[in-house]
């Protein structure tokens, strides 16, 4: 991960003042809760539907050992006892008093960590490949270029009231594995034909209320040139994207509207002005906050023959990933085990896991999009062993990439912003499919639950999503398939879901959701052809008429709703 | 009464004016008073709620595109928590909203020390001060 220097410690230390003092100025009666707001999100603080929420940062996912302790210190002396893990790879606690996030930030502080522009109409924190620094497929550590978007979006003076908040992740694998075609920027690192590094430059992609695949701006874009250009896409959205209305103030509002083509152009000929300003990176940048990441000491290994069957084969296949250095793998912490709402963790679990960590990983870990942890540097001599430990703490469930997989929003429960609970749903459905043969017969399948249109849990891109609805204040479910996160090993593209029909009453959704999986496991072509790969194929139809269709059907008294 | 601050200091706001007072809307392009800023007392920037930010662009490319050197004022909803990064952006004025604080106003403009970013203040990013 990146060490501070003194400036970046210096910069954190500031904020803390600087809010301890807002916040003591509101609480005075100073600042009115108006102007206090915006101060308040962007330092990741909503007043949400039972007390306020802290959301901390984790750039890009990364944690340390000391850091995972710091918030499990976090929860127990400010909260209840857990914290929630997010999918834009940060904590989220839902009980702290708003007098003590002053003192949550300055403990934070302490361990190189803070709230910074975790919410507001700001650049939020930049998200990555939970995979960076250690997948086969990686073109460039995806982490360094991360700090240095980092650095560029911290307080930066131009950027921080924008007409909407704004998303950046960066892909430095083959694989996209950072959804980059779903946010307002996504960057795509690769080589060109003379080997030299640049980006692919993706914008107006988004969920939300209004779900659209980004488009390609630029094919490639030389390295130094990164924060010029990303740049030059701010200030054509801070001076041009609409501010008359929040559901059309997102940057892909603004590239919808004017067509990419001209966007494009807009933002080319802002860049022009700007590229090789004294922005303009270098190689002596790039290698100084290169040369700030810790990196693992490997020991030259074997890579060894893992084993396949039985409990720990099951596992093994499911949540160990492989590793560019031989002998090792990467291994993943599933927070999803049926009964514990995903993404959740206590902080007696957090301390465990950090001691895990230094035993098994030199003391790092990472968050995922998917809510889950990573211990990315494991010696495969270890593994049996780290899997033993990780079983007592039930964190070893080995449904990586399967339906019980689930993605989930805190929704009703906690989120004032929800129209309808997540946690509930997604505790049914895992329930249902308790049958770890019949999930791994299903295979690979991405299930996404969101309370409400914010997208929190990435329903439009489920293979399955699942979306709270409001109905004359009953909630109801709509059902998506065919969402997308990015491009699969078959080639299909991201995508956002199509919707199948009338929305359904929360008991039922498990039953759809396995009316839908019957459908697949008849039409499949073959178990490699995957639940999206298959809904692709065959369109929505055969799994709207096996809902709709079908004689138990709670919605069969209606005609299915063309999407 | 509302307090200007100029140039890091508590000022009179009525001192007459030699010279044409210009001032922009957050919608207004800055390229349209281009050629008019060189006759300019000072340009206004409006921000009629703080939060709408097309004003920080604006001042930035008065100062960087446009070459404007003389009195760049934010005025409106202007207060103590945001003429930090005004100033980074090239105001050297705030006509301050008539409930603030002229102390802890000046006092906001020393809130951080350092910044990331290449601005009008400072046009050397920190990766080259380092």
């Amino acid at each position: 991960m990146y060490l501070y220097d003194p400036i970046d410690q210096r910069i954190v230390d500031e904020r803390v003042a600087q809010f301890r003092d807002q916040t003591r100025r509101f609480l005075a009666g100073k600042l009115s809760e108006e102007d206090f707001r915006p101060l308040r999100l962007q330092n990741g603080l909503y007043v949400q539907r039972y007390a306020p929420m802290l959301r901390v940062a984790i750039p890009y996912g990364i944690l340390s050992s000391k850091q995972l302790r710091m918030l499990a210190h976090i929860a127990r002396r400010y909260d209840r006892g857990y914290g929630h893990f997010s999918t834009r790879q940060n904590i989220q606690y839902n009980w702290p008093k708003l007098e003590a996030v002053p003192d949550i930030l300055a403990d934070l502080a302490s361990v190189q960590m803070h709230a910074i522009q975790t919410s507001g109409n700001c650049i939020r924190n930049i998200t990555s490949d939970h995979f960076g620094g250690v997948a086969r497929d990686e073109v460039v550590d995806s982490f360094v270029w991360c700090e240095i978007l980092r650095q560029w979006s911290t307080f930066h003076p131009e950027f921080t009231y924008l007409p909407r908040k704004f998303k950046i992740a960066v892909n430095g694998a083959q694989a996209d594995r950072a959804a980059t075609f779903l946010h307002d920027i996504g960057v795509h690192a690769l080589r060109n034909a003379a080997g030299e590094i640049g980006f692919r430059v993706i914008v107006g992609g988004g969920m939300g209320r209004t779900p659209i695949v980004g488009h390609v701006i630029r094919e490639f874009l030389p390295w130094p040139h990164l924060l010029t250009y990303v740049e030059a896409i701010l200030r054509v959205y801070n001076r041009f994207g609409r501010r008359d209305n929040i559901y059309k103030a997102r940057i892909k509002i603004l590239v919808k509207e004017r067509g990419p083509e001209q966007f494009c152009d807009e933002v080319e000929a802002e860049w022009a002005q700007i590229k090789d300003g004294a922005s303009t990176l270098t190689e002596a940048e790039v290698r100084r906050i290169a040369g700030r990441f810790t990196r693992p000491q490997y020991q030259p290994l074997e890579d060894l023959r893992l084993p396949q069957d039985g409990p720990y084969g099951a596992w093994q296949k499911r949540n160990v990933f492989p590793h560019k250095q031989p002998g090792y793998v990467a291994v993943t912490l599933s927070l999803k085990k049926t009964g514990v709402p995903p993404g959740d963790a206590t902080d007696a679990q957090m301390d465990a896991i950090a001691d895990l960590a230094e035993r098994y990983s030199f003391g790092e870990l990472r968050v995922t999009h998917e809510q889950n942890l990573v211990f990315a540097d494991v010696r495969q001599d270890q593994l049996e062993s780290l899997w033993q430990q990780l079983r007592q703490l039930g964190l070893a469930t080995p449904n990586v990439g399967l339906l019980t997989n689930i993605i989930a929003c805190p929704g009703g429960d906690f989120c004032s912003l929800a129209n309808a609970k997540s946690i509930p749903v997604a505790e049914a459905i895992q329930r249902l499919f308790d049958d770890l043969d019949y999930l791994h017969d299903i295979g690979e399948l991405d299930l996404n639950i969101s309370g409400c249109i914010n997208s929190c849990g990435h329903h439009h891109v489920g293979h399955i999503g699942v979306l709270g609805v409001d109905k004359q204040g009953e909630e109801w479910y709509q059902i998506t398939i065919g969402g997308n996160q990015g491009l699969t090993p078959l080639g299909t593209p991201a995508a956002v879901g199509k919707v199948i029909g009338p929305s359904f009453a929360q008991h039922e959704v498990p039953w759809v959701v396995e009316r839908l999986i019957e459908v697949y496991l008849q039409r499949r072509e073959s178990d490699a052809e995957r639940f999206v790969d298959c809904a692709h194929r065959l369109g929505i139809e055969p799994f709207k008429q096996s809902v709709y269709g079908h004689p138990d059907s709670p919605r069969q008294d209606r005609e299915p709703v063309p999407a | 009464m509302a307090i200007l601050i100029r140039r890091g200091k508590i000022a009179s706001p009525s001192q007459p004016e030699a010279g044409e007072v210009l001032r922009l809307e957050p919608q207004d392009d800055p390229a349209g008073i281009a050629d008019r800023l060189a006759g300019a007392a000072r340009v206004e920037v409006n921000f009629p709620r703080f939060t709408d930010g097309r004003g920080y662009s604006t001042a930035r490319l008065l100062r960087e595109r446009y070459g404007y050197r003389g009195e760049l004022r934010a005025v409106g909803d202007v207060q103590r928590d945001q003429i930090l990064y005004l100033q980074r952006c090239g105001f050297d004025a705030f006509l301050l909203r008539d409930d603030q604080d002229a102390d802890e106003s000046l006092a906001a403009l020393a809130d951080c020390s350092e910044a990331y970013q290449a601005s009008v203040e400072r046009p050397q990013p920190l990766f080259r001060r380092r």
